[in-house]
């Protein structure tokens, strides 16, 4: 089933290739405009956004319901907003981790097999513009439709509470709120890229919607497991000492690290709740002159997940660069 | 007038070990329409994606309006319009949509873009429905936007893949019709096909394509006389001692492989229209005649001649010019 291009010309840049001629970017911001409109216009992305909002707001609602019920008098109660869950539904920050991936997945995964299953690219292509602003102005596009589609999230968060919680938002809340906006967008721009790249690999879309979407299953489901069973038998427990159970607990952390699941969890954990010193294993001696429970400044909060959120842009970059490679490899013949 | 418009010397694309193009050697005029053709895998496609720098040439060189496609890619691609083979559009966007978007790319500046629009799609015919979504249209409309889409640059050479499969014979004419018109105005035209009347019928000249050679090259009379013996096919009808009636026929200069196709028919090939002349040597033999024909050859014959001969192997690679 998984029909892979047969069309992969072994084509090796040869070392005298002269310096390309004008900008590699020349006609990518016409791509942009144009994938956007075909983002917000499309079924699938009405469909979709119509979901998340729709569970964005129950989360809210019940949220709010929780908070003006429990807790009246908190800093952050804007933050809660985020992380509150009553059952059944999960807090809005758990649902966003579920959704981004799917809504990313969605923008992508048919974004360069449709173009040659239409028989556009040849076309495209045959206009004064390089493969580069084709990938990039695509894959911007559906950045910036992430982008949209969460800034829009955000406002509707803020607009609820302030209609139900009655305050208005301190500016430490809107600060963390915008940093854990940027980290979400780039925790959504992952799988666009990954999307990206089975979309340039498989020519059936429904193939790399399968693909991207299996890779999001094993991380989101099966990686933690793996990695704990990893800890074990690489860094196994022998006499039960300190240091033997702490360095499995690192290593299991380490291994967990490479899913963009835990480290966007992470991020969320570190800006939503202010309080968290730390994402690593906390020993008694570290807590030594911190007063439990007292927030953090945003700018530490930023500094403590600054490895977790150049992780996730790094990991954008480096599959974006993966599709952009392979992308270049292709004969178009469609 | 003679500006070489597009030039290929020792041209050559490989994959891993198979040659799919090999050592090409084309020349069109500014002002010309030349015709590709050749049997489906001879390498017409890929040739003339080298020509445009949509993959690149394991050796040889292009020279297209004076431009290296390879390392200027850009220059060539905003002179040069290219209609691919079974063009497609975004069928959920208008013609109008799909032409502006080409447009934006190019980039042709806004303040004039919704008019440039309009005048390719005045062109082509498709005016009234600019506004309809292009996944309703026809196959032959199809092709008439995919000249729209090439027109909207306003190229100096254009280049057609097979332009005319799969349409109807109709739709087919009425394409053939267009090519003419964007010869008059001074456009030069690479189109390839196998569909051979359509070539003959607005080519200038034809290059034959076999198994990634260049087979031959002319115009539609020199390969016809190169490969049949003559342009010119003279077919009559007279009554009379077949034998006298030949070798009459024979002696007269010009007439080449006379044969005797029916009962009182007589056909030959000639490099000019010699009917005076069959008819003198047909009364001069005695006959009584009845029906002299000429029709010019068709690339159809030709082609199956020549490829007919290259089976037998009777000839190796040869050009005319
Ligand atoms: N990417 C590729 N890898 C290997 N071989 C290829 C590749 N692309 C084309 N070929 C081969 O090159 C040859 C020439 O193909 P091309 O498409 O140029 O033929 P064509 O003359 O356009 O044929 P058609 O009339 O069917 O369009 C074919 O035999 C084809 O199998
Ligand atoms: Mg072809």
């Amino acid at each position: 089933m998984a029909q892979s291009n047969p069309a992969v010309s072994a084509k090796p840049q040869s070392a005298s290739r002269p310096v390309r001629e004008g900008s590699p970017w020349k006609g990518m911001w016409a791509v942009v405009g144009k994938e956007m409109a075909d983002h917000l216009s499309s079924a699938r992305m009405v469909v979709l956004e119509i979901l998340v909002v729709l569970a964005a707001i129950g989360s809210i609602y019940v949220a709010t319901q929780n908070i003006s019920q429990n807790v009246s008098q908190d800093r952050f109660l804007y933050l809660r907003l985020f992380t509150t869950a009553q059952d059944p539904l999960p807090a809005f920050a758990a649902l966003l981790a579920f959704f981004i991936p799917l809504v990313a997945i969605a923008l992508a995964f048919d974004s360069v097999n449709s173009e040659f299953s239409r028989r556009t690219l040849s076309r495209v292509l045959a206009q004064p513009i390089y493969r580069d602003a084709l990938l990039m102005g695509k894959f911007l596009a559906g950045l910036f439709t992430l982008a949209l589609v969460c800034t829009a999230l955000w406002l509707l968060i803020f607009g609820l509470g302030i209609l139900r919680l009655g305050v208005a938002p301190g500016g430490e809340e809107v600060g963390r709120a915008l940093w854990f906006l940027v980290a979400t967008i780039f925790y959504g721009g992952i799988w666009l890229a990954l999307a990206m790249v089975f979309s340039v690999i498989f020519r059936q879309p429904a193939t790399a919607a399968l693909t991207s979407t299996a890779v999001w299953l094993f991380f989101t489901v099966f990686w933690n497991i793996i990695a704990g069973l990893l800890a074990q038998s690489l860094s196994p427990i022998r006499f039960g000492t300190l240091g033997e159970l702490l360095a499995q607990a690192n290593l299991q952390l380490a291994l967990a690290r490479f899913s963009p699941n835990t480290l966007y969890a992470e991020t969320m954990i570190a800006l939503l709740n202010p309080e968290t010193r730390s994402l690593g294993i906390l020993l008694p001696t570290q807590m030594e002159g911190a007063i439990l429970g007292s927030p953090l400044p945003l700018s530490q909060s930023v500094a403590l997940i600054w490895p977790q959120l150049t992780g996730l842009i790094a990991a954008t970059i480096v599959l974006f660069a993966l599709a952009y490679i392979l992308f270049q490899r292709q004969e178009i013949r469609a | 007038m003679s500006e070489t418009v597009l030039e290929t010397r020792d041209l050559t694309k490989k994959y891993n070990s198979f040659v799919a193009v090999d050592h090409l050697n084309l020349q069109v005029q500014a002002g010309e329409v030349f015709g590709l053709l050749g049997p489906n895998g001879a390498g017409k496609t890929t040739t003339i994606l080298m020509l445009l720098g949509l993959t690149e040439p394991t050796s040889g060189s292009v020279r297209v309006l004076g431009l290296d496609p390879t390392r200027q890619p850009l220059s060539v691609k905003s002179r040069v319009g290219y209609l691919p083979d079974q063009v497609g559009f975004y069928d959920e966007l208008t013609a109008r949509e799909n032409l502006t978007y080409i447009a934006r790319l190019n980039p042709i500046p806004t303040p004039q873009l919704p008019a440039r629009v309009d005048e390719a799609l005045q062109r082509v015919g498709l005016r009234e429905v600019a506004d309809k979504r292009v996944g309703t249209f026809s196959r032959g409309m199809r092709q008439r936007l995919g000249v729209a889409d090439v027109l909207i640059k306003n190229p100096r050479l254009i280049i057609m893949d097979e332009p005319t499969s799969g349409l109807d014979p109709e739709a087919s004419l009425e394409f053939l019709e267009m090519i003419r018109a964007l010869k008059r105005e001074g456009i030069t035209i690479l189109l390839s096909s196998h569909l051979l009347y359509q070539v003959q019928a607005v080519c200038d000249r034809v290059g034959l394509f076999h198994k990634g050679r260049m087979v031959l090259q002319g115009t539609v009379n020199e390969l016809a006389e190169r490969v049949l013996g003559g342009a010119y096919r003279i077919q009559l009808q007279a009554e009379g001692d077949p034998q006298a009636i030949q070798s009459a026929l024979q002696r007269v200069d010009g007439f080449r492989n006379i044969r005797q196709t029916g009962e009182n028919l007589y056909t030959m090939e000639a490099a000019r229209d010699l009917r005076p002349e069959a008819a003198q040597a047909v009364v001069q033999a005695g006959g009584r005649l009845y029906k002299l024909d000429v029709q010019t050859q068709s690339l159809e014959e030709i082609y199956s001649a020549y490829f007919k001969e290259v089976e037998h192997g009777t000839v190796q690679s040869s050009r005319v010019r």
